[in-house]
């Protein structure tokens, strides 16, 4: 009997170990997998620009700024429409969806979504670039009293 | 003036840290014992508290009196931020929150010399065997003097590159408050700090384990004290995250509480370590198995914390570049190398006395869950931080930014994640070493009935998505286990005891709290499984831009647009709209979604108005409005079912670790003499204590009559007869 037991435990030790040997591998499959499927590049607008036809259709973010004066956004069909430069490139951003927390010209932003044949990034997000760290300021723009006085005209 | 007495203050904590490193180890490490020098790192840990504490007591007193001399208020503080903000203020930027930390870390190693106290004055009168003195009492000289290494990195960093306390001259007037961000809710104010006591308080079971290498004492007896520190971190640290998502939740204005950022995966990664070691120590405890494993899951834990600090706090995710900028990244980058590479060193020098004696015996057995569990934990760990670090490897490498995608961490979540919720059904029920299969039927009858029939109800209600489904199948499974196990308890107690049914239950959680308490952690584990589960499967949206007087339907919801107003707080300026909401056509009450325009912000910071209710939640935010007149506003509506049992998932979860480390009568009180005869008479204490835990087994499966004739385990370690 003590046999018999003690190769009922080799036995099932084997078992154990191909089990969690299995796991393993099917992790490792699973976060191999993943990685490749939702890696997405992160680029400029001139990186955007250099890598042409190669990125078409691909996941992509696109981190710039937004160029002053170019941000159209029609209310009531919440179509949007602005460029993002990186100063030497510029890019055209179509997205559906109000601008977040309405970002002003010249903000940082990252937008994720695909880029075409129409030469027209179309996003599914925008993101503005939070920072942890405090910027002072501009001189010529204090946001709380340009948003006062919006509202304040209105009513 | 704050500034010197501020400073002073860190450099009294840091001779306290220096104390308690040398000393501590002279102590420790000496075979014939050192009273003097054991005393002498306790006072060092009550001497580092008290240099925190008053450190920490001079920054608060900086920023409520708005003392601009001192650098760090001149970067967080402003005259317009409310009191609250500003006291909590201590920890929105770097350098604040290390001195936080410190404290928290000086703190539990107070707390720690406080626990041992009567084991160190006894320390002195102790007997010394002819073997040295017992491993046991050498372990708290080292745990302190391990402490004290951590603490010196820490207060170090505070009176070198991250000194809160420089001077500026002269003086601001004014400065720009905290980031926005982080003033916009009264969650700041707990959320942090629970992440920060659940971080630190990883460093105490870091400490045992180095010093149980350094010592060569590796049973199990220690174990269990590590482990009852890592349940409390482990417990803040899960309200901590929890606490993350409901910030995120009512401040970000996506209408979600987890979006697999690198700072919310920082925060994950030590938990799932730690939640892992929670679970092995049970299988050394109990069969003398996995000590490396375990050691490993302790320092590694400890790194994971470390690294999610220098992920969150040195800017390295925003680009790798700007993390070779700052000095702090460096630091501890330098520091994490250190204590790995010493870890491992320590871990093959004691290589020999590491080998396990117990055998896994099959694998259907508690201990086979158990290690399937370890393997899913450190498999989830490995893919979290495989997602979150990949990005700067090949940045680093290559100089190209990619990003992963929350779908990725999504798809490796998923499936491991059931996995995981199905050994917690399993894992309670089934016996340490083997099982026989008539036991087997008996316990999971009811739990596969009732696993099959919410599948089942779930499936005719029309839900098909197969996670979904498989999360709410596996729940009725899991929940159906845990009473099985409460109601097995509490008969029992009843015919011990003849008490109530609520006497019985009281009974099972004072007595055996560490047990029935888990399964209450696990009660709520499986609450917030489920809230996942149902609010992502059911989340609704909706955006529409509206003019006064106009609705919009979602779910059963329905709003209406009113008006938008603007009003001047001191610290900001607010713009809202509100809309009258309704619910099945009855009126639920007005909504303010609103947005905060902070002087020294750039963008606004929306404010989402969020309407909870057990069954869903109605969540708006005010995308945008109309510029020039206020006569229409963007809004995005969100409906949110069951998400509330997120947070009371999270809740049950602090409830049951409270309940499995609340201090028992009946708990072995330790004291150094009883160590001591533990140690040299171990044969007669081991098999009381083997009978004690017997008892407790015996006493889950209601088989109290089979005790005295051995119903409990063979002493840890015995080999079967071949």
């Amino acid at each position: 009997m003590g046999f018999e037991r003690h190769g009922g435990v080799k036995k099932s030790r084997l078992w154990m170990l191909a089990g969690l040997l299995a796991i393993g591998a099917a992790i490792t499959l699973l976060a191999a997998g993943g990685l490749s499927e939702n890696m997405v590049f992160f680029l400029t607008p001139t990186e955007l620009e250099a890598k042409g036809t190669e990125v078409y259709g691909a996941p992509l973010r696109l981190g710039g700024q937004v160029k002053p004066a170019s941000v159209q956004w029609d209310a009531d069909t919440r179509d949007l429409r602005f460029v993002i430069t990186d100063g030497d490139v510029e890019v055209n951003v179509r997205s559906t969806g109000a601008p977040p927390q309405m970002f002003g010209d010249g903000i940082g932003v990252v937008v994720e979504g695909t880029y075409g044949e129409d030469r027209v990034f179309h996003s599914t997000n925008v993101m503005v670039k939070h920072s942890n760290e405090y910027r002072p300021p501009d001189e010529n723009h204090d946001p709380h009293e340009t948003y006062k006085s919006l509202i304040e005209d209105g009513a | 003036m704050l500034s010197t007495l501020g400073y002073a203050s860190v450099i009294a904590a840091l001779l306290g840290a220096a104390i308690m490193t040398l000393v501590g180890f002279r102590a420790g490490l000496s075979r014939s014992g050192n009273a003097v020098g054991v005393a002498l790192a306790r006072r060092a840990s009550y001497f580092a508290f008290f240099g925190m504490t008053a450190g920490m007591a001079v920054m608060e007193v900086a920023l409520l009196t708005h003392d601009f001399s001192v650098e760090y208020v001149s970067r967080v503080g402003s005259l317009e931020t409310p009191t609250y903000y500003t006291a909590i203020s201590l920890w929105s930027s770097l350098d604040g929150s290390i001195l936080f930390w410190g404290w928290i870390l000086a703190g539990y190693a107070a707390l720690f010399a406080f626990t041992r106290r009567r084991e160190w004055s006894s320390f002195a009168g102790t007997p010394v065997t002819d073997r040295g003195l017992a491993p046991t009492l050498r372990m708290t000289p080292l745990i302190t003097a391990v402490i004290g290494v951590v603490g010196l990195f820490f207060f170090g960093l505070l009176a070198g590159p991250a000194n809160p306390f420089g001077l500026v001259s002269p003086a601001p007037a004014n400065g720009p408050g905290p980031n926005p961000l982080l003033q916009n809710h009264p969650l700041m104010g707990l959320h942090p700090p629970m992440l920060y006591f659940g971080f630190v308080g990883m460093t105490v079971p870091f400490a045992f384990a180095i010093a149980g290498l350094l010592v060569g004492n590796l049973e199990a007896r220690w174990l269990r004290d590590a482990r009852r520190w890592t349940i409390a971190a482990w417990a803040f640290l899960s309200m901590g995250i929890v606490g993350g998502g409901w910030w995120s939740y009512d401040v970000l204005g996506w209408g979600g509480a987890w979006a697999w950022d690198p700072v919310e995966n920082a925060s994950f990664l030590p938990w799932l370590t730690a939640t892992a070691f929670l679970h092995s120590a049970m299988v050394q405890e109990r069969r003398g198995m996995l000590k490396t494993w375990n050691l490993t899951l302790m320092i590694g834990t400890f790194l994971l914390t470390m690294l999610g600090t220098l992920l969150t706090r040195s800017g390295i995710i925003d680009s790798v570049h700007a993390f070779t900028e700052g000095v702090i990244g460096p630091l501890f980058l330098a520091f994490i190398g250190v204590v790995a590479v010493a870890s491992l060193v320590l871990i093959s020098w004691r290589a020999d006395r590491l080998h396990a004696p117990g055998q896994i015996e099959s694998p259907v057995s508690r201990e086979s869950a158990f290690i399937l569990n370890n393997l899913l934990f450190v498999g989830f760990t490995f893919t979290v931080l495989l997602g979150t670090m990949f990005p700067l490897v090949i940045e680093a490498i290559r100089g190209q930014r990619i990003s992963v995608g929350a779908p990725y961490f999504d798809m490796v979540a998923s499936p491991i994640g059931l996995a995981l919720l199905f050994l917690m059904g399993v894992g309670p029920i089934l016996p340490w070493r083997r099982a026989t299969g008539e036991k087997l039927k008996r316990s999971f009858r009811w739990p596969i009935a009732s696993g099959i029939v919410v599948t089942a109800t779930a499936l005719a209600l029309g839900m098909r998505q197969l996670y979904p489904l498989l999360t709410l199948g596996l729940a009725g499974f899991v929940l159906t286990t845990i009473v099985e196990e409460f109601v097995t308890g509490v008969r029992a107690r009843r015919r011990i005891s003849g008490r109530s049914v609520p006497g019985a239950l009281l009974d099972l959680f004072v007595r055996n709290g560490r047990r029935y308490g888990g399964y209450v952690v696990h009660t709520g584990i499986v609450v917030v499984a489920l809230a996942i589960s149902v609010s992502w499967t059911w989340k609704s949206e909706r955006e529409e831009t509206l003019r006064a007087g106009e609705r919009m339907a979602i779910e059963d919801y329905e709003i209406e647009f009113v008006e938008l107003w603007g009003r001047d707080e001191p610290q900001r300026f607010v713009v809202g709209a509100t809309f009258n909401a309704y619910r099945d056509g009855h009126p639920i009450g007005q909504q303010s979604p609103r947005m905060n325009i902070y002087s020294g912000g750039q963008q606004p910071i929306a404010t989402p108005a969020v309407r909870s209710s057990l069954t869903s939640d109605l969540y708006l935010t005010l995308m945008a409005f109309d510029n020039e007149g206020g006569r229409h506003a963007t809004v995005r509506a969100i409906v949110n079912p069951a998400i509330a049992w997120l947070w009371i998932g999270g809740m049950i979860v602090g409830i049951g670790a409270l309940i499995a480390i609340w201090p028992r009568r009946s708990g072995r009180v330790r004291t150094a003499g009883d160590d001591l005869l533990a140690s040299t008479a171990s044969a007669v204490s081991t098999e009381a204590s083997q009978r004690a835990d017997g008892a407790a087994e015996a006493e889950r499966e209601g088989e109290l009559a089979v005790v005295g004739s051995g119903g409990g385990d063979p002493p840890t370690g015995e080999r079967l007869a071949p």
